[in-house]
């Protein structure tokens, strides 16, 4: 990449303190995000995936804490800022998207006050301004008769037109970054494909850079950039989706290509769907070394003691001992 | 056992295991539930790590004890008029009575009657309306509760309209609708010595509902599941799946209600004796002295009206207390 | 919405035939109407004349009829103890404890609504955890000893108020009205505070919980991650969804306090009708103790009423039946 990045998340850790010790839901996590750029973060339900977004906006519930590493965004460090800073962060300069639509607006405020308060809270313009500016982030996103709907209330909305709406918040603030945790799963599959559009249209137009969140291969081949796998809280590999479909470097990446449906002629309809054996384990049964290993048809002896470093291959970063770095490890920082 | 695919044959020996085991009180799901294995490992460790409840527990015992041992730790018998000496009348506390020279550690009231003693009687007085209401409603509510839950239908439509109106009034309210009308149907002659009773009815009648609406709901929850089918199977009498099989596994949420409400009848009881129509006043509860001791306040015989207001106070917190520590506790929700 | 609303009335109906079955079954059956209105040397016939006279040997149906026909036209019979006209002694004394409910809702509701909403924000403060344990007292304290304890403090051992009685009273437009005279007012603050402070203590618990639910919520989250201040987010999004349902709470609280009255004017001798309700049980007086049943549960259906209506008004969920529009 020639452009620096807009976001940094290095070694990220995010802790848990329990009766029973610490918990690590997020253990290690490694990637970055480029501008204009759409990164597909995909994993099980469970993999750490919500978690190192919240974290990166600061928006952890005690006791959940970041326990170490560092988020960069555009020059500025994320994860030492207090409270007040990061409130000037979220929204101005990181848009956040949730999964249910439903859930996301307030159903005692008209859909245009809450557009409008966003506006004002990190613009400095008056409230007939941040009125129309709601008026066209409605437009923007494809809400018909947007004027009239102005002064609707949230449950007038259909879920896609409500997603839309979301959509429309977490982009009035003019951020550079949009995290978008499973925007479309709550949704209908023929509404799911024009939201994903809308969302990618609108971020490449803005030259924004989106993080989006899913455990659905299908929208991270149609609609990211690069993935970044994860697996109980660590990456497997991170790298242009083009190649890491179709040329996935980890087992477990591999595993999950063969679980996804073919619908190309070439494959034959009756042979049953590849199934990694095992399930991914809790967080308070993770195994020594890599996470994967007891799972893995290629595991080796170092893969259960030794947690895997990341290697370079090409543009893709890889954690996995088939493909051994190079040089040693970069040193851990704090 | 068959390798081979389940057959009729298998399906009907595993309904049979199953039924068997419940029979003999070994199948897993019909062990006593939820209760049983909560007091085993989290609510002991609970307990001990929270000084509120321990202290809660520690003076709720204290006071109990207390109230039970009444006839041989209270000095004096306060509702014998005989061994009543109205020279001793309005001693302070500590103070010597004046007639007879005895040391009244609290004092005595107008009647020349030992306050202490008076409070340990009264105490064993409102415990004992307090616990025999809280149990009469609990078995009332439960057992309706049960029934609407396992029956459903009309019985369930009928208890629940039933609940639903008592609810719209408050519970004292009821309280003493229930004892004027049991009054008014008691001849004047034994008005006096039914009084304890009919203050029991009139509570526990008044607080039987939230009892009866949780049950109903654990109940109807735990009919679906297979414990209950399988015993419906195997002939098992709807009162025997009802109270060997379906009560364990709601007693906890009982257990809470039943706290908070003997706090609640305590409080009834007390206010009830405080208006004049509880307790009769040849047996003086902690509500009855109150009172008395509003009369004497601006006279300035104040012990009349503060060891029994503190007593009443310690007994209804501790039971709070505790009841709010085993509703954490008690919740999945929090674990 | 209309159909909601004409749900909850049929609901209420039902309730009220319930209670005047109630309180007619009362009046007709326990003790013996006949007793007060007889001469000592009453005989046999006489009695038998009486009973034909007042109608006491026709049909249930048709008696209750009448019942409620004569309770409609604000006939409820007359007391037993001293003969006068339970409507009249009603009429006299609903004043006063309409006043000192409505100081009392008033004050329970601030208060309430105000240390709720504090404690649910602050949640780890040490002045929220104090507030709470001080309501767990409150909610152990019986009314009558709030009262009580509070006559001691500030009309015994300090004298700053009276102690027992509404004070002077002044007549406006018909209305015996305390809150108009400075001895009135003297008089109100003892007996509100005590009925109005185990409420509060109620709506503080209820609000508080509430509004942790609420701020627990998805668009709460939402909010946050957007950006917006602690202040937009507590007050502008959090205190509206929580005062919803607490706001029919606060409506349903009204005629719980007016039946909690009873409590309270015996503690201070408050001339209302939950004295003159006492004072009925005590003597077994069956026409006021059926009357103020009768009375009772008219005000709280018709606040469930109110509060039902209100909920819909405020609550635009209710108010729409269908979402408009597709993806």
């Amino acid at each position: 990449m020639s452009d620096p990045p807009l976001l940094e998340v290095e070694e990220l850790i995010v802790e848990i303190p329990t009766r029973r010790g610490t918990l690590r839901p997020v253990d290690g996590v490694s990637f970055t995000i480029g501008r204009g750029e759409i990164l597909g973060v995909v994993g099980e339900s469970g993999a750490g995936k919500s978690i190192t977004g919240a974290a990166i906006i600061g928006l952890l519930e005690r006791p959940i804490r970041i326990g170490g590493g560092r988020v960069t965004l555009g020059g500025t460090r994320l994860d030492t800022l207090g409270e007040p800073e990061l409130r000037r962060v979220r929204g101005a300069r990181i848009g956040t998207i949730f999964q249910d639509p439903s859930t996301s607006l307030n159903p005692l405020k008209r859909v245009g006050d809450q557009l409008a308060e966003t506006a004002l809270a990190h613009l400095d313009i008056s409230r007939g301004e941040a009125r129309d500016r709601a008026l066209r982030a409605l437009v923007d996103v494809g809400i018909p008769a947007a004027a009239e709907r102005l002064d609707a209330w949230p449950h007038e909305f259909s879920g896609g037109m409500r997603q839309r709406v979301v959509i429309a918040l977490a982009l009035i603030g003019e951020p550079e970054l949009v995290i978008a945790d499973e925007p479309t799963t709550a949704l209908d599959v023929s509404v799911q494909a024009q939201i994903l559009a809308l969302l990618r249209r609108l971020c490449t137009e803005r030259g924004v850079g989106v993080m989006l969140v899913t455990h659905d291969m299908g929208v991270i081949a149609e609609t990211t950039d690069r993935v970044a796998v994860l697996y109980a809280g660590r990456v497997a590999e991170v790298g242009p989706t083009r190649r890491v479909l179709t040329e996935a470097l980890h087992p477990y990446t591999r595993g999950l290509m063969g679980s996804t449906p073919d619908a190309s002629p070439e494959r034959d309809a009756r042979e049953r769907l590849a199934q990694i054996p095992g399930s991914m384990p809790g967080l308070t049964a993770l195994p020594p070394g890599c996470a994967f290993h007891p799972r893995c048809p290629e595991a080796m002896t170092r893969c259960a003691t030794d947690r895997p470093h990341p290697a370079v291959r090409g543009d893709t970063r890889v954690w996995c001992w088939l493909h051994p770095p190079d040089e040693p490890p970069a040193e851990r920082r704090p | 056992m068959s390798v081979g695919p389940d057959t009729d044959a298998d399906i009907g020996t595993r309904i049979d295991a199953n039924a068997a085991a419940t029979a003999a009180g070994t199948h897993p799901d019909a062990r006593p539930g939820a209760f049983a294995r909560a007091w085993q490992s989290d609510v002991a460790w609970s307990f001990r790590h929270s000084p509120v409840a321990m202290l809660a527990a520690l003076a709720f015992a204290v006071l109990v004890i207390a109230a039970i041992g009444a006839p041989w730790i209270a000095p004096h018998t306060p509702f014998d008029p005989g061994s009543l000496n109205l020279m001793d009348g309005f001693t302070p506390p500590m103070g010597e009575g004046m007639g007879s020279g005895e040391r009244y550690w609290l004092g005595t009231d107008d009647q020349g009657r030992d306050v202490f003693s008076t409070i340990l009687y009264g105490m064993r007085l409102s415990l004992l309306i307090g616990l025999a209401a809280v149990a009469f409603a609990a078995v009332l509510g439960v057992t309706l509760g049960l029934i609407a839950g396992y029956v459903g239908g009309w019985v369930d439509a009928l208890i629940m309209r039933v609940a639903d109106i008592q609810l719209t009034f408050p519970s004292i309210l009821v309280a003493l609708l229930i004892f004027g009308v049991a009054r008014g149907l008691l001849p004047p002659e034994s008005r006096e010595q039914m009084a304890i009773w009919v203050l029991i009815l009139s509570i526990g009648l008044s607080e039987w509902v939230q009892f009866a609406r949780t049950v109903r709901g654990s109940a109807m929850v735990e009919v679906k599941k297979d414990y209950v089918q399988a015993a419906r199977l195997i002939g098992r009498k709807p009162s025997a799946i009802l109270f060997r099989h379906i009560l364990p596994n709601v007693m906890g949420p009982v257990l809470v209600i039943a706290t908070i409400y003997l706090a609640l009848a305590i409080i009834a009881e007390a206010t009830l004796s405080f208006l004049g129509v509880g307790a009769p006043p040849t047996r003086p509860s902690l509500g009855t002295l109150i009172r008395i001791g509003q009369d004497y306040l601006f006279s300035g015989e104040w012990w009349i009206l503060l060891f029994p207001s503190i007593t009443l106070l310690a007994l209804a917190l501790s039971v709070n207390l505790l009841g709010d520590w085993l509703r954490d506790v008690l919740n999945p929700k929090l674990r | 919405m209309f159909a909601y609303i004409v749900r909850r009335a049929l609901q209420g109906a039902l309730v009220l035939f319930v209670v005047a079955f109630i309180a007619f079954t009362m009046f007709r059956f326990i003790g013996d109407p006949l007793e007060s209105m007889l001469p000592r040397e009453a005989t046999e016939l006489d009695r038998i004349e009486l009973r034909e006279r007042l109608g006491l040997n026709d049909p249930i149906p048709v008696q209750f009829l009448r019942f409620v026909g004569n309770a409609i036209e604000g006939d409820f019979g007359t007391s037993y103890r001293n003969g006068v006209p339970v409507a009249e002694m009603i009429a006299e004394r609903l004043p006063a404890t309409l006043e000192l409910a409505v100081v009392s809702a008033i004050f329970a509701a601030v208060f309430g609504i105000g240390l709720g909403v504090y404690t649910a924000i602050h949640r780890d403060g040490w002045l929220a955890n104090a507030i709470m344990s001080a309501s767990l007292i409150g909610v152990s304290l019986p009314t009558f000893l709030i009262g009580v304890l509070l006559i001691w403090l500030f009309a015994v051992e300090l004298g700053w108020l009276p102690s027992f009685g509404r004070g002077e009273t002044a007549e406006l437009f018909g209305w015996r009205s305390s809150l108009v005279t400075v001895s009135g007012l003297k008089s109100m603050i003892l007996p509100a505070l005590t009925l109005g402070l185990y409420q509060m203590t109620l709506v503080m618990r209820l609000v508080r919980a509430e509004m942790l639910e609420v701020l627990r919520t998805d668009y709460i989250r939402f909010a946050r991650a957007r950006g917006l201040s602690e202040r937009a987010v507590n007050f502008g999004h959090a205190l509206k969804n929580t005062l919803v349902p607490v706001i029919t709470i606060i409506g349903l609280q009204l005629g719980q306090i007016t039946a909690f009255a009873i409590v309270t004017e015996t503690v201070f001798q408050w001339p209302g009708v939950g004295l003159l309700f006492i004072n009925a049980v005590q003597f077994v007086d069956i026409p006021i103790m059926a009357t103020y049943l009768l009375l009772v549960g008219v005000l709280f259906v018709a606040i469930n009423l109110v509060v039902d209506v209100l909920y819909a008004v405020v609550d635009p969920r209710l108010r729409v039946e269908r979402p408009v529009g597709r993806a």
